[in-house]
């Protein structure tokens, strides 16, 4: 079943265009992974859908309802859960309260009433679950600035777990993790993706791609290349052109 | 005795002003550098409703909601520029109130607003009822920090575009401290107004807008205890010292830099850091 439709989307930045023309859906429960080159639109797409972009064409469909006019906050309300590829955490928040802000999303919903809110510590309780589910539970009561980049990456994905999205959209999560980290981190995505999360994934680290998939969408130069499942896709002359350029393929054969 | 209940009197007031700023630049991180317009809105609206008869409390209110209105209007603004763009806005709406207010013949002009009626509370009186005020504004602030209002506008004050990516409604947060902030400077310019009973342009001047961000960020920008303390002490330092009023921008400016240079937290910062620091001394010292 698909959870998010987006319809011929084209986005344009002054004479560039960024994306054309590009269909794609992702169905409930699975982790669709986007790839493509350096450049070819993948975290424009991400954009248009959080909105932090606005298309010049088509339609972005959450579950038969138009996502298109909705501010940011509005999307991440109706489910739409973005983890940045620069992680931006609030650096005056321990880790456990980065979270719990976004535990307490019912606390924050109408801001007039939040000031009559004042009870955090079921939100905080609620973080910590989230942060022992990418494992540094151990740094719940650290600040930003204490911690490894790849405790602050897991926090951001804790942080967006922690808002209860139905899908969860991530730009290139593993980037600057080594492989044994990266291996790890994509070990808990699939955990979660088991637990019923859906996941879309841009990722450069193929390996990891290929092995946590279901299913792949290959985007170059704006306009969608081709779609299926990994061992397909990875292996198809075009895709290998994008990634690597043109005549390599020929070269090899 | 008089001398000491009209200092304390305008202590009282310029604490209001500055928790008032406070809210917008302390709590939400939106830097306001005309701020005192705000002060003058109410100012001048309490005054001319109160010479046309009007019951004092009836007059302080209308000049808060005028004060707040105007406030969302500039919030309005600041949903469109950010940091130093801000500043420049909000110090141009400083500016544009001045010019505007000079030109007004039922406004007094040049020469301002004179014989503002005494609200009949006695000296004593009138400074508990700003007192009375000033507990309430800094009970609001703290029930404001403790929140989740509070929360949310320490994440809008760090990064607004991750706050949105959490879900939260940045532009309407913005907005709400535009209005409590500007609305409460509309009362601390009502009840100065009818303190000293004689406004004119230069009460509102720029100038003014700088004190009262000195105060914020000189007590600690956010912090509730430091902003009272500081602007306790700055409000009177000029009255004590005649020679201050004249230099009053240099010495602001001069302390908004040490501060900003050496203890960017201000004067809570500083007790802040004083006490971690004596805490891993005495800690120390137990150790040995």
């Amino acid at each position: 079943m698909s959870l998010l439709d987006i319809r011929n989307i084209s986005v344009r930045f002054g004479g560039v265009h960024a994306l054309e023309e590009v269909s794609l859906n992702l169905n409930q429960g699975e982790i669709l992974g986007l790839i493509g080159p350096n450049g070819a639109g993948k975290t424009t797409m991400l954009r248009v859908i959080t909105g932090v972009v606005r298309s010049n064409k088509g339609e972005i469909d959450l579950n038969g309802e138009l996502l298109n006019n909705l501010p940011i906050h509005a999307r991440v309300r109706k489910g739409v859960g973005f983890a940045q590829q620069l992680v931006r955490p609030f650096r005056e928040m321990t880790l456990a309260e980065n979270v719990a802000l976004a535990a307490g999303a019912e606390q924050t919903m109408h801001p007039w009433r939040s000031m009559f809110r004042v009870e955090r510590r079921e939100a905080l309780r609620e973080s910590l679950k989230w942060l022992a589910m990418v494992g540094i539970e151990d740094a719940a009561d650290s600040f930003p600035n204490a911690v490894p980049l790849g405790y602050l990456k897991r926090m951001e994905v804790a942080r967006v777990l922690a808002l209860r999205p139905r899908m969860l959209l991530l730009d290139e999560p593993l980037a600057g993790l080594n492989q044994v980290e990266a291996t790890a981190f994509a070990d808990i995505l699939l955990e979660l993706n088991r637990n019923g999360q859906t996941i879309l994934l841009i990722e450069h680290n193929l390996a990891e791609v290929r092995r946590i998939c279901s299913r792949l969408v290959v985007l170059d130069n704006g306009c969608k290349l081709v779609e299926g499942i990994p061992e397909t896709v990875l292996n198809q002359s075009s895709v290998l052109e994008a990634y690597i350029g043109q005549g390599t393929v020929h070269a090899e054969n | 005795m008089g001398y000491e209940i009209s200092l304390l009197t305008f202590m009282g007031i310029s604490i209001i002003g500055s928790l008032s700023l406070n809210l917008i630049t302390g709590f939400c991180g939106q830097v306001s550098l005309g701020h005192v317009a705000f002060v003058g809105i109410g100012a001048y609206t309490a005054s001319v409703l109160t010479k046309a008869d009007t019951p004092f409390f009836v007059a302080l209110l209308a000049g808060m909601l005028l004060a707040g209105t105007f406030g969302v209007m500039v919030g309005l603004a600041s949903l469109r520029v950010r940091h130093d763009f801000l500043a420049i806005t909000t110090m141009g709406v400083n500016f544009v109130f001045l010019g505007v207010v000079r030109e007004q013949e039922w406004l007094g002009g040049e020469l301002g607003i004179s014989s503002i009626p005494d609200p009949g509370l006695g000296k004593l009186g009138f400074l508990a009822l700003v007192l009375g005020f000033v507990v309430l504004v800094a009970l609001l602030s703290l029930q404001i920090r403790r929140s989740w209002m509070g929360y949310v506008f320490d994440a809008v004050s760090g990064d607004e575009d991750t706050a949105r990516m959490l879900g939260l409604d940045v532009s309407h947060y913005k907005l709400i401290a535009f209005a409590l902030g500007t609305a409460l400077a509309g009362l601390s310019g009502g009840l100065y107004a009818h303190h000293v009973r004689f406004i004119f342009p230069d009460s509102f001047a720029f100038v003014e807008s700088i004190t009262l961000l000195a105060m914020v960020v000189i007590g600690g920008n956010g912090s509730i205890l430091g902003v009272i303390l500081a602007s306790a002490l700055l409000s009177v330092l000029p009255q004590w010292f005649q020679f201050i009023g004249d230099y009053k921008l240099l010495l602001y400016g001069s302390l908004l830099f040490v501060v900003m240079r050496f203890s960017p937290g201000g004067l809570a910062g500083l007790a802040q850091n004083l006490f971690h620091k004596s805490k891993k001394y005495f800690a120390l010292k137990e150790n040995q």
